[in-house]
């Protein structure tokens, strides 16, 4: 079945996430959407399954414009999805997951058996080795994922479209799912693949179309080189400049050494990554989401439980400190889920700003909350950060997301700081706040204090950053001067180290 | 990124519990009011002179009209009189005595219903407030009438006792909860079991049994022990009203001027910001569980020392453990809020025993009436509904965040 996209076009609010998008899949093909996070994939998916009504723009199947008003109808067409976070009942077995939603009875009994042929069959057809009466919760992600393949299959789907497919997956699991992959497009199925990791891109694509920004910036063929994807990948936006200056160097300040992280899965997540950060500096820790960074955060401010290595922080042993003590230590930090990581929504700004002060002095005396002292320290953090509010008793949740930020810069900022930790500080956030935030940081370092920005926008990291350590699969790739060029980036996110480029230690 | 990354943790219970709490005023004073109406509808239609002029409504509707006039204005009045003043009365001492008797009522009501508030403020159900009060009950109860102290230092004593009693008993769940993660709704059921049935094991012992009584019951308390009456003997209002009293300014001051309430709050709200923020999430849930039995262990002393002096038996929880929770519910978790709660429900009670003798009307119309409270506080749409309130800007924050996640 020929699937095809035209004009599709949605918005949410002002922010424009698919502007036009037009899309072909022949029946047997694997085509690749490649873009980075926020580019408008998942957007643009969720609308093909019925999840989402298009603004604009058709959806053709075999030439016949289809209307989808939610997920039933997507698949009736033919459609079926393996989405990036599984859709199973873990308590159920691999049959009963299959059938669900489409139970066929006897007698008023379900007819497990059929379920069970059922999963043999497309199993067996394309060696899949799952056994149906499993418990899901018991298989590996990978043969999870394998369950959701059947379960598309199972309804007959002549479409089937993998949103983010690898991002739970093992290196090894990921080699299975590509042959997968490619075994189904001998079948004749058309195969949309969302990623943004080039190298499978190149390994199984037919044909890549590389969305940015809710655009269509570009198609390519897989013969195209890294850095032809990813320069089209990563593009050239708005240039965010930052007015700064060289920085001074004022000797090492926070020391990571050989750390590892192994997460709540047993996975290895942060894999032997060491560097230096000198007071006075930016260190910016680039890579695609999802390759260590949010782990390597944690670790250095005690949020992570198994963690090997060492991290000084001026001499001091971070990992035998808690929370607590980090933060009395003197490290600010800016947590990547603002809304569930930094603040409390139902607190107003004020009581957010103490938030992670709750403890002694200047807020705190003999136990009671220096209320009066609070709301002068409130009222003049609003003022100096420019939080847009009512007052300073306005909850933060009803903020938006740039005042929500710069709450929690008011509240990190307003320390005395040893070492400052920013991830993803601008997410989410409109040129004006990104500006506003991004002053403030540079601020920070020419204050003589060591600044660790973790972003996924390269835009922002090349603005920030003096030094830069691209982070791929748990491992620093290398680290890099601020100055190197975006392609040379690119191509480290993908994993690959150029030829020519001098790597600083 | 597809919106479920964007989903927060928070478990159901929790957002429950939230959306409960964070309830407007307007709409508790509603639910009362529904409350009453259908507390109304439901006298008139059990009073057999409204069933008799039914029969020829068609007839005479007037008939039946004054009827169910005369049967619920005759039922709210005398519950007045019982509960809040006897307007029939000869002189104030006996008109006031109805509002007396509905503190004393309410008084174990809003201990408990304070404790069960912080829990549910740090975002902990305690359901275990049946076995924090036997377990509090017990242990001022047996310094009541077991330890011969001299008079004042005795009662100081024996609300001590009472008070660590429902705190250990609370305590050893957030512990379980806090080293564990076992859910302390589970535990909390199982230790009130473990109280009650301890309670009656011992009853049927010297420790606790009366010499020469056969009854698994208690000897009586020592006057020593007593909770007094502030205003002297004829007018009848227990210290631990007081007590109370005091209790609801300081947890009043607790969740709002102190920095452990700060962090109790923080941690009921969003327990990730909280850990995120250098707050121990594991012990301040410990706290929170110590301070809530230790306020429903107040609610035990007052049973014991104010309310049944005589001796107690397993049964001397009387249901206020679980009551609370409606209280506390009505009064939406604060302080004030369950402190007017309590005061309600402790009118409903007195008045029903008038309404029931003056009337005919059966006490457990009040039961009704109360459950009737919580249905609708529980369940805001259905009152928004009847009245045609406007929805709450109901969580601009997690429509936007949706948004936001929902363009990547």
């Amino acid at each position: 079945m020929k699937l095809e996209l035209q004009g599709i076009t949605k918005t949410f609010g002002a922010l424009v996430a698919n502007d036009h998008i037009d899309l072909e899949v022949e029946p047997g093909e694997i085509h690749c959407l490649l873009g980075e996070n926020g580019a408008g994939k998942s957007t643009l998916m969720n609308i093909l399954y019925g999840l989402y009504q298009a603004d604009g723009g058709t959806i053709l199947l075999d030439g016949t414009a289809q209307h989808f008003a939610g997920p039933g109808d997507a698949m009736r067409a033919g459609i079926g999805m393996v989405h990036q976070h599984f859709m199973l009942i873990p308590v159920f077995t691999v049959a009963e997951n299959v059938m669900l939603g489409h139970e066929q009875a006897k007698l008023g009994f379900l007819d497990l058996p059929a379920a069970r042929a059922k999963v043999r069959e497309i199993s067996a057809r394309f060696g899949f080795d799952v056994d149906p009466d499993a418990l899901v919760e018991d298989l590996p992600v990978g043969v999870q994922q394998r369950v959701e393949i059947i379960k598309a299959l199972s309804r007959n789907a002549q479409v089937l479209v993998f949103d983010e497919p690898t991002a739970v997956l093992t290196p090894q699991e990921t080699d299975e799912l590509m042959a997968i992959m490619r075994q189904l497009k001998e079948a004749g199925t058309a195969i949309v693949f969302i990623t943004h990791k080039l190298r499978e891109v190149r390994e199984v694509a037919d044909r890549i179309t590389v969305i940015r920004l809710g655009k269509v910036v570009g198609e390519a063929s897989p013969t195209a080189t890294n850095s032809e994807l990813a320069s089209l990948m990563v593009g050239r936006s708005v240039e965010l400049t930052v007015e700064k200056s060289g920085s001074v160097s004022g000797g090492h300040a926070l020391t990571v050494d050989h750390v590892t992280v192994i997460d709540a899965r047993g996975q290895v997540v942060v894999d032997d990554v060491s560097f230096e950060v000198q007071a006075g500096e930016i260190l910016a820790i680039a890579g695609v989401q999802g390759n260590g960074q949010t782990e390597l955060t944690e670790a250095i401010l005690g949020l992570e439980e198994h963690v090997t290595g060492g991290i000084h922080l001026d001499g001091l042993d971070l990992r035998q400190l808690s929370m607590r003590k980090i933060l009395d230590a003197g490290v600010g930090f800016v947590p990547e889920d603002r809304q569930e990581d930094a603040l409390v929504p139902e607190f107003t700004i004020a009581e957010n700003l103490m938030l992670d002060r709750s403890d002694g002095e200047p807020f705190v005396k003999r136990g009671t909350l220096q209320l009066g002292y609070l709301r002068s320290f409130a009222a003049d953090k609003v003022k100096e950060f420019d939080v847009r509010t009512q007052g300073i008793d306005t909850l933060v949740g009803r903020l938006s997301g740039g005042n929500q930020q710069k709450v929690v810069l008011a509240r990190e900022l307003s320390r005395e700081l040893r070492l400052f930790v920013a991830a993803q500080p601008t997410r989410g956030l409109d040129v004006g706040s990104i500006e506003f935030v991004h002053e403030r940081i540079v601020a920070t370092r020419d204050a003589g204090v060591p600044v660790i920005v973790i972003s996924t926008e390269l835009d922002e990291v090349v603005a920030l950053a003096d030094r830069i350590a691209v982070m791929y699969r748990g491992r620093i790739v290398g680290i890099v001067p601020g100055d190197t060029p975006r392609d040379v980036l690119g191509l480290m996110m993908a994993g690959e180290v150029p030829h020519g480029t001098e790597v600083a230690a | 990124m597809t919106g479920s990354e964007n989903t927060a943790p928070e478990s159901r219970s929790a957002r429950v519990l939230r959306e409960i709490a964070s309830g407007g005023v307007a709409l508790t004073v509603l639910s009362v009011i529904l409350a009453f109406v259908i507390g109304g509808i439901l006298i008139a239609a059990t009073d057999p002179t409204v069933q008799q002029t039914a029969g020829y409504f068609f007839a005479r509707p007037t008939d039946m009209l004054s009827a169910v006039w005369q049967s619920v204005s005759g039922a709210y009045a005398s519950l007045f009189r019982g509960g809040v003043y006897d307007f029939t009365a000869p002189d104030f001492q006996g008109g006031i005595v109805s509002l007396l008797s509905s503190l004393n009522y309410a008084t174990p009501l809003i201990a408990a219903g304070l404790g069960i508030a912080i829990g549910f403020r740090t975002g902990v159900f305690n359901i275990g407030g049946q076995g924090q009060m036997l377990i509090g009950a017990t242990a001022a109860g047996w310094v009541g009438f077991a330890l011969p102290l001299p008079a004042g230092i005795h009662l100081i004593v024996a609300i001590i006792a009472g008070l660590l009693g429902g705190m250990v008993w609370a305590g050893i769940v957030g512990l379980l909860k806090a080293r564990t993660g076992a859910h302390e709704v589970i535990v909390t059921i199982m230790m009130n079991y473990i109280a009650l049935y301890l309670l009656q094991f011992l009853l049927h012992t010297p420790v606790l049994r009366a010499p020469g009584s056969q009854n698994p019951q208690t000897p009586a308390e020592k006057p020593t022990a007593l909770l007094f009456s502030v205003f002297g003997p004829n007018y009848d209002l227990s210290f631990g009203f007081v007590l109370v009293v005091a209790a609801t300014i300081g947890c009043w001051w607790l969740l709002s001027r102190s920095s452990l309430g700060f962090k109790l709050r923080a941690v009921g709200e969003n327990p990730r910001a909280a850990r995120v923020a250098g707050i121990n999430v594991n012990r301040t849930i410990v706290y929170a569980m110590a301070l809530s039995g230790l306020l429903v262990g107040l609610a035990g002393v007052y049973q014991v020392l104010g309310q049944n002096t005589t001796g107690f038996g397993s049964d001397i929880d009387a249901g206020i453990g679980f009551n609370a929770i409606t209280v506390t519910l009505l009064g939406r978790s604060r302080p004030w809020g369950v402190f007017a709660a309590g005061i309600v429900f402790g009118i409903l009670q007195a008045g029903s025993n008038t309404m029931q003798v003056a009337q005919g009307v059966d006490i457990d119309i009040v039961t009704v009436i109360q459950s009737i409270i919580v249905l609708f506080i529980a369940a805001p749409p259905l009152v928004r509904a009847i009245f045609r309130l406007p929805a709450p800007g109901s969580r601009p924050r997690a429509a936007r965040s949706k948004k936001v996640a929902e363009a990547k």
